[in-house]
């Protein structure tokens, strides 16, 4: 191995075994793109009571994280939510 | 006592008939006695790949109607009298069969069979379900490859569903060369994500295309995938046979000893 290889990206098997892992675990979590969608809009529809947010770029996805109770890897919600506006709802109510 | 084998995949080009072939013959060269069923009906394969397609009098959805009794329709393998293929219909669909109609046929041969070994469909479908319904255990093969492992993890989910008895992972097509500089992922990477007992890893060897195009299968001669299936094999009658070293590269002293072995 040269000296520039350590400023190499990851190897292409470990790029598929990461894509594979989130893959699986949304596979496994037998959530349908519909169900997904229904997530979706309601997180949409709670968040924005309280703040403007960008519905078009919000994003979620089941992926996995590691548990606190130190046993593994387990599932998880992950929502990437961006907020235009936090002041809102609170200004109305004023 | 005897065993209904399912090989499946969930995608399609994997190996799946190959392997069937292989590991059939395989166990009839271990002295079982040994019946191949193509259940992939119209679009039937087993046949070409064991080179027996001009023997086919009568069919697999034949016996399932009624139209001739299972014997008449079995056809005897070139090499081993102790290997019987039971091809597919070409010209009818998967739902000509039912999945109870072939757990009756599976019950049936297991009279007079030791091994009876299933070439399943790809998909998931009713040819999927045909295939698995008169299964004692499964064999899974995959290749390393997103997608193909991906359906693999389909497949696992539904035979548990389904509450097959054993289910044994075949990592096909697997390249040493590409796995050593980063670039395929490790029969030990392919085990991990889907975390199932391996039965066998099947190098990616052009001795396979060699043997389907001859119709004969390749299990047990001395390329790396004839000794990888046989080795398969082996372990499937239960004997504990260490992983073959796939890497193709044989060390000076195997050298040595190799020139000494040929004279």
């Amino acid at each position: 191995m040269g000296l520039f290889d350590m400023f190499k990206k990851k190897n292409s098997s470990e790029v598929a075994k990461d894509r594979l892992k989130l893959l699986l675990v949304s596979d496994r979590a037998n959530c349908s793109p519909e169900i997904m969608e229904m997530i979706k809009n309601d997180i949409i529809n709670v968040i924005s009571k309280y703040m403007v947010i960008d519905a078009e770029g919000l994003d979620i996805q089941i992926t996995q994280t590691e548990s606190e109770n130190n046993n593994g890897f387990v599932p998880a919600l992950f929502a990437n939510i961006p907020i235009l506006d936090l002041k809102n709802s609170m200004q109305e109510k004023k | 006592m005897s065993e209904v084998i399912v090989v499946t995949s969930g995608k399609g080009g994997v190996g799946k008939t190959t392997t069937t072939a292989n590991v059939g013959t395989g166990l009839a060269m271990l002295n079982k006695k040994v019946v191949l069923i193509d259940t992939d009906i119209g679009l039937r394969n087993l046949d070409v790949v064991m080179g027996l397609e001009n023997r086919i009098v009568y069919n697999l959805v034949d016996v399932v109607e009624g139209n001739c009794r299972a014997k008449q329709a079995l056809i005897k393998d070139k090499r081993y009298p102790n290997l019987f293929l039971l091809p597919s219909a070409q010209t009818r669909d998967k739902t000509a069969v039912s999945p109870e109609q072939m757990k009756k046929l599976t019950e049936e041969l297991k009279d007079e069979f030791d091994y009876i070994i299933l070439d399943c469909p790809a998909g998931i479908e009713q040819g999927f379900k045909n295939a698995i319904a008169g299964a004692d255990r499964a064999l899974i093969v995959t290749t390393p490859e997103v997608s193909a492992i991906r359906d693999a993890d389909r497949i696992i989910g539904l035979l548990e569903a389904e509450e097959m008895k054993r289910s044994d992972l075949i990592v096909n097509r697997i390249r040493m060369d590409m796995v050593s500089r980063g670039d395929m992922m490790s029969i030990d990477d392919v085990v991990d994500i889907l975390s199932i007992n391996l039965i066998g890893a099947v190098p990616d060897d052009e001795n396979v295309v060699i043997s389907t195009n001859q119709g004969e299968p390749l299990v047990g001669d001395d390329s790396l995938a004839g000794q990888a299936y046989m080795n398969i094999c082996r372990r499937i009658i239960g004997e504990e046979v260490p992983l073959l070293d796939l890497s193709g590269k044989s060390n000076i002293w195997q050298k040595i000893a190799s020139i000494f072995k040929k004279n």
